[in-house]
């Protein structure tokens, strides 16, 4: 086990590496020119600032400085708030993102349980058609759609109430938090809503379950002990990748609440061509996610003896 | 299955659920404590708030950052013109005011400004000459690399020390004591009062600069204020709180205690969300919430920003836009009041004609009055003429597409599709979209790699020449590289003259000579439409300075 | 009676008739078998077949150029009312005459090109501030503020904005000299505007011929527009066509060039196995790891679009060097476990050639699965290019596509709602038939599920 994991970790690290290094290449023959702005500058500021970014020495050069930053964990000093740290941006708008990204995916699995056995209990009656409706719109619609619906109805219910229940954008308090996750999980609760209901209705046809019926066990106890329980195993296999991907793929309802989470910054940095806050954020994502990854695959080989093998 | 045994699971069913409920609510308030978050909103954070003369308002992005010497940006100078004070200030009416300085005199060869002795620093020490030479040498020093160096060029010696060529205690300014700041010019100038209301002009004190070793302007706790507000609270990307500054000299003219910045987007629609939903006092509307905003039955209100927008040719020798009978024959073709009217659709934008806008004043009344140019004249047929001409001169059979390079915004791009679809039923051009982000279509326009860009242009101060020397040869943002000396010569008089009505006669000629040479097709002035909330008064929109300005505010008592 | 009757020879040996079997069946003609029984599959393969109609064959039906620009026709929703006058061109107002009357009145007919006002003077204001609205005005809210007239311009406004032939009511406010408005004094009317078009105008557009005998006043009708237009008047219908192009080419092809480059670099690995297979998926597993969505906006900006590019073939290169890697990984999976079978054993030991061995039993055995990957990354590559389109980074204009349609629409989505919901029915409609052909490809293929029966 020590040895699985250490080999992993070590596999990772290489992995960030590489990251780090497709991220810097990139970046460095993306076109157009960060130290630019609406009013020209001369050229001997133009070199100061090329001499403050470390941009005026050789590529190679700037590469080694760049990896040896990395490994000290220093990402550098933003283009455009010069005198921001690409840490403390991190520092400050990742655990937004985050704390976004895990209430999302909280929804998500509670949401998809609950409604996959609803579906799987009322099989083809009304209920089970309705949910199946909303499940269908839930994987076919694009999230922007859905964030900006869920924004007008807030207002619209705001409005209707006239008083203000829940806040319509913005950020600082827990009731910022949950219409944005909501929308946020959507995609992925319909999804795990469709695998809970078909591994709950494979379940209830499974010989454990009619034996446990023939020897006349209590219906709440069936459901709980042996249908519930082995239907949720694989939506919970699918749930690591889902924290992973959701906590990175939250730019849509960032931009749309006005979340000040790390998604936003990045399309920022993007249209600004911040180099080192677009590298350090990826590289800082990169590794976040691989390593989400080996955890999730660690946490798995304790749980499930099959996956011990190795 | 049994009716019993499926209720039983329902039951079951209903038990989980109210157990997941309980552990979400134990997990939210686990997420709020790792994330920093309250667990009740404040529900007080109206738009407007009589009883603690508060008022909440929404910003279109981040500031950068709050270093005077270094903002650039449009919310960066609104925040800071609330923050900070100059020398001197505008007022509501666009008029100069005393800020810092009580007093001054303004000669062709330099500027005495008396400071007033109860202006103060948040921490209450005064506010002294000292302070203001130290924060224009730090924006002149080549280390800060401030993209605004050039608005302090006027003073002896600035220019030099930008270049690297002279150190700053060169610098012509001077602290004769405490109070009394003189200015030596670089060569006769007639305006400089009017330069001196600009961000980069404001003070910076240097013990407290030091202190926060490079971080100046990074966070609330690393700036210190001398303007009507203090910022307590700087939650970057999400949050700003502004107080009144109880050491303010002029703290008898502000009423607000408090301005709450609790809201950053760009987006029109959740702005005007958040407007609807009573949270914030000021909202400004777009094309497609101006309808939105109709149906609420908001009073609407309407500002000429007065920014100018304009079409720039490439004029570089290999170019085709080079010849002028294609150039006329484009801006013939072009119909500025179709543009604004059917595709821009919001009032307060006027149809352009010049590149000098309306609003600047002349010598005695606005320039544009005292040297008017007639509505962009539309004539296809005489564009086709033109066309001809340049096809024939050009020696082509037939014409290549034409690039215009213009940015990645949604309006921009909205533009840039009517001229292409303009130019094509017109004159048959085919014209090729080049839509770049910011800083990439910075860079082409610095490298030429265009015939056509959609450009604008902001002032940055009260006088004609912040327009009037746009296409001189030598200026670095006349970047399609119009050359023309009988213009060069008119921007040096323009620059040089202390004569007003010299002066302007020669801005009235640089604007015969870009209409002549089609130097640029003018789009449009820009226009902007907002709502308010009712209760607000005193809120100050300006074209030149710090927009919109709630200082002056106050709210009407229900 | 015949002789054929009476003939009493035994009668032809048949092995048919002993047999009881159902017809044999090949693996594909039994997934076609139970592909058609199942109703939802076939529905969506329908919808799929109807799409790339609509793609491929629409424009020749529908001959609309989705970029021309029906400036008379903005944002108008399905079936909105096209009759139009024929009006003389614009030209600059030139009020010579003072028109008679009293109050606020127009000085001429209104029509969408130009609506003119006059009114009287009032010798305490200076200047006016001049009002539209579409609704009767209130106390507070008298609509768009249009502009400010001076005592000394004259007292006369003309309005040109966005004019739609509705009802609108006009009101001026004199501003006294320090600039306040005098509500109480203001005069509001109701003008009806008529939709008019120039006869140069209506020639142009071919909306009559050019030598038909038309003159000012007459009534033509203005283009058809099935679905209603957009922001730029441009045709909805012509343009869901041509986005449909775009969307419907990103979705399909970046998956098939990632699927194959997937499969042929997987199947390289498998076969090959060892060294060079640890190094490959080591690569694999790199590229894997790369932020997907953060990739994607970077390589999109790495590549950049040209001047008058679409920027679909960026946004395609894109989605081919991150998407591959999974099929890929699955691909060499696939092709370990059946290079372990037996039957392949056998057929190698019956000296099958290698070539042989993956025509016949590789490719077969693999390639439900890859189609079946294949049909739910199509809808993942429809979101994606509608997500970058979100976020401004999508295919450059004037090329439309669902996704940047339904990007422009969601700003307006209360005012005119078909200019959202129409492409995000298609985006949803193509998503849905996809997955359900993936549902059902699934259920047909699946080896396991064949034998169960």
């Amino acid at each position: 086990m020590w040895r699985y994991t250490f080999k992993r970790l070590i596999q990772g690290i290489v992995t960030v590496w590489f990251i780090a290094t497709a991220t810097f290449f990139v970046m460095h023959f993306v076109p157009g020119d960060p130290l630019s702005d609406a009013r020209a500058t001369s050229e001997q500021i133009r070199k100061n600032l090329e001499a403050r970014y470390g941009l005026d020495k050789p590529l190679a050069e700037q590469y080694y400085i760049y990896l040896k930053n990395i490994a000290s964990g220093d990402l550098g000093i933003s283009f455009t708030q010069q005198n921001r740290e690409v840490n403390d941006i991190i520092r400050e708008h990742f655990p937004v993102s985050a704390a976004l990204g895990v209430l999302a995916v909280v929804f998500a699995a509670l949401g998809g349980i609950l409604w996959g056995a609803l579906t799987a209990l009322f099989r083809n009656r009304m209920p089970d058609i309705v949910i199946m409706f909303f499940v269908v719109l839930g994987v076919s619609v694009p999230s922007f759609v859905f964030a900006a619906l869920g924004q007008l109805s807030l207002v619209t219910l705001n409005d209707w109430l006239g008083t203000s229940i829940l806040p319509v954008a913005g950020w600082g308090s827990v009731q910022h938090l949950l219409v944005p996750s909501l929308v946020l999980g959507l995609g992925t609760m319909a999804f795990l809503t469709r695998l809970m209901r078909s591994s709950m209705l494979e379940v209830t046809g499974a010989d454990y379950v009619r034996t446990a019926r023939a020897k006349g066990l209590n219906a709440t106890q069936i459901f709980i002990r042996h249908q519930l329980r082995n239907a949720i195993l694989p939506v919970v296999t699918v749930l690591g990748p889902a924290i992973a991907t959701i906590t990175t793929g939250g730019f849509v309802v960032e931009i749309v609440f006005a979340i000040p989470g790390l998604g936003r910054f990045f399309v920022q940095s993007v249209q600004q061509l911040d180099y080192t806050v677009i590298m350090g954020t990826t590289v800082f994502y990169g590794g976040f996610l691989v390593f989400m990854v080996i955890a999730v695959d660690l946490v798995y080989g304790l749980i499930d003896p099959r996956v011990r093998v190795r | 299955m049994a009716d019993r045994p499926f209720w039983q699971s329902m039951r079951a069913l209903a038990l989980l659920a109210a157990a997941a409920l309980g552990g979400l609510l134990l997990l939210m308030l686990i997420i709020a404590y790792f994330a920093d978050l309250t667990i009740v909103d404040d529900a007080s954070r109206g738009a407007v708030d009589f009883e603690n003369r508060s008022i909440s308002i929404v910003i279109e992005q981040e500031p950068p950052q709050m270093d005077s010497t270094r903002a650039t940006d449009a919310v960066s100078g609104m925040l800071l013109g609330h923050l900070m004070e100059g020398l001197l200030r505008y007022d509501g009416e666009g008029n100069l005011q005393p800020g810092v300085a009580e007093s001054w005199t303004v000669t062709p060869e330099g500027a005495v400004f008396k400071l007033r002795e109860n202006a103060r620093w948040s921490d209450g020490k005064p506010v002294t000459a000292h302070d203001f030479v130290f924060s224009w040498r730090k924006v002149l020093e080549p280390e800060t690399a401030s993209q605004y160096s050039f608005i302090l060029y006027p003073i002896k010696n600035a220019e030099a020390i930008n270049l690297g060529a002279m150190p700053s205690e060169m610098l012509a300014v001077t602290a004769e004591d405490d109070l009394t700041l003189s200015v030596a010019f670089e060569q006769p100038l007639a305006f400089f009062d009017r330069l001196v209301a600009f961000t980069s002009y404001y003070p910076i004190r240097e013990d407290f600069y030091l202190s926060r070793d490079g971080r100046y302007g990074a966070d609330a706790e690393d700036l210190l204020f001398n303007g009507a507000f203090v910022m307590t609270k700087w939650v970057h990307g999400a949050e700003i709180t502004m107080q009144k500054n109880p050491y303010y000299w002029n703290k008898d003219s502000i009423w607000l205690e408090r301005i709450e910045v609790p809201f950053i987007t760009p987006d029109s629609n959740t702005q005007l969300n958040l407007f609807k939903d009573g949270k914030v006092a000021m909202v400004q509307l777009s094309p497609d919430t101006l309808k939105n905003a109709l149906q609420n039955r908001w009073p609407i209100r309407r500002f000429a920003e007065g920014t100018v927008f304009f079409i720039e040719f490439n004029h570089r020798p290999e170019r085709l836009t080079r010849n002028l009978n294609l150039r006329k024959a484009l801006y013939y073709a072009t119909d500025t009041a179709e543009l604004v009217y059917r595709v821009i659709k919001l009032p307060g934008f006027l149809p352009g004609a010049s590149l000098f806008p309306t609003w600047i004043k002349g010598e005695h009344d606005f320039l544009r009055r005292e040297y008017p140019v007639g509505a962009h004249p539309v004539n296809v047929e005489l564009a086709r003429e033109h066309l001809e001409k340049a096809r024939r001169e050009l020696g082509l059979d037939e014409f290549p597409p034409l690039v215009l390079l213009v940015g990645d915004t949604p309006t921009s791009l909205k533009q840039a599709e009517y001229f292409q679809n303009t130019f094509k039923r017109h004159l048959g051009l085919d014209i090729r979209i080049d839509a770049q982000i910011f800083k990439q279509r910075l860079e082409k326009m610095t490298l030429g790699q265009f015939d056509l860009v959609a450009a604008g242009w902001a002032p940055d101060f009260d006088d004609p020449l912040t327009y009037g020397d746009l296409f001189a040869s030598w200026n670095k943002n006349n970047r399609g590289f119009f050359r023309s000396e009988a213009l060069d010569a008119q921007v040096r008089i323009a620059q040089g003259s202390l004569d007003q009505a010299m002066r302007m006669r020669a801005f009235g000629e640089i604007q015969r000579i870009l209409l002549d040479e089609v130097a640029i097709i003018p789009n449009y002035e820009r226009g902007r439409v907002f709502v308010a909330d009712p209760r607000l008064e005193g809120l100050i929109r300006r074209t030149i300075g710090p927009d919109p300005d709630y200082s002056r505010a106050r709210i009407r008592e229900r | 009676m015949s002789a054929a009757e009476l003939d009493f020879s035994p009668a032809e040996r048949s092995t048919e008739a002993a047999r009881i079997v159902r017809p044999s069946l090949s693996y594909w003609q039994d997934a076609w078998r139970r592909l058609r029984q199942n109703p939802r599959t076939m529905t969506s393969l329908v919808i799929v077949i109807g799409l790339l109609a609509f793609t491929l064959a629409g424009p020749w039906i529908w001959r609309v150029d989705p970029a021309n620009q029906d400036l008379d026709q903005l944002s108008i929703p399905p079936g909105a009312p096209r009759s139009a006058f024929i009006v003389e061109p614009y030209r600059a107002w030139t009020r010579s005459a003072p028109v008679p009357g009293a109050g606020l009145r127009l000085a001429e007919e209104a029509s969408t090109q130009r609506v003119r006002l006059v009114w009287d003077t009032r010798e305490d204001s200076p200047a006016f501030e001049v009002f539209r609205d579409n609704y009767p005005p209130t106390a507070t809210a008298l609509g768009i503020p249009l502009g400010e007239v001076l005592l000394s311009d004259g007292l006369a406004f003309e309005d040109r904005l966005a004019l739609e032939p509705t009802t609108y009511y006009y009101s001026i406010v004199p501003v006294d000299a320090d600039n306040h408005l005098l509500m109480n004094a203001r005069e509001t009317i109701k003008v009806d505007v008529k939709r008019v078009i120039t006869l140069e105008g209506a020639r142009q557009r071919g909306l009559i011929a050019e030598d038909a005998r038309m003159q000012v006043g007459d009534q033509v009708r203005l283009a058809l527009h099935p679905l209603g237009t957009d922001y730029l008047g441009r045709d909805m219908l012509a343009r869901l066509m041509h986005g449909a192009r775009v969307s419907l080419f990103i979705g399909i092809v970046a998956p098939l060039l990632y699927v194959l480059l997937g499969v042929a670099y997987g199947s390289i690995a498998g076969f090959v196995g060892g060294a060079t297979d640890q190094l490959l998926m080591r690569f694999a597993d790199f590229v894997v790891a790369l932020p997907f969505l953060l990739f994607m906006i970077l390589f999109k900006v790495l590549f950049g679009i040209g001047p008058g590019e679409s920027g679909i073939v960026p946004m395609l290169v894109a989605l081919v060097i991150l998407g591959w890697p999974a099929t890929a990984r699955l691909v060499r999976g696939q092709i370990l476990q059946i290079r372990e079978e037996s039957y392949v054993s056998a057929a190698r030991l019956m000296g099958s050639p290698t070539g042989y061995l993956i025509a016949r039993h590789m490719i077969p055995n693999t390639l439900g699965v890859i189609l079946v990957t294949l049909t739910f990354a199509i809808p993942s590559a429809i979101f994606t290019e509608a997500f970058l389109s979100f976020i401004g980074m999508g295919v450059a204009p004037p090329t439309p596509s669902w996704g940047s349609m339904s990007n422009e629409g969601i700003k307006t989505m209360l005012v005119s709602p078909h200019e959202l919901i129409l492409p995000a029915i298609f985006i949803s409609v193509t998503v849905l038939a996809f997955n359900l052909l993936g549902d059902g490809l699934r259920d047909a293929l699946d080896a396991r599920m064949r034998s169960v029966e």
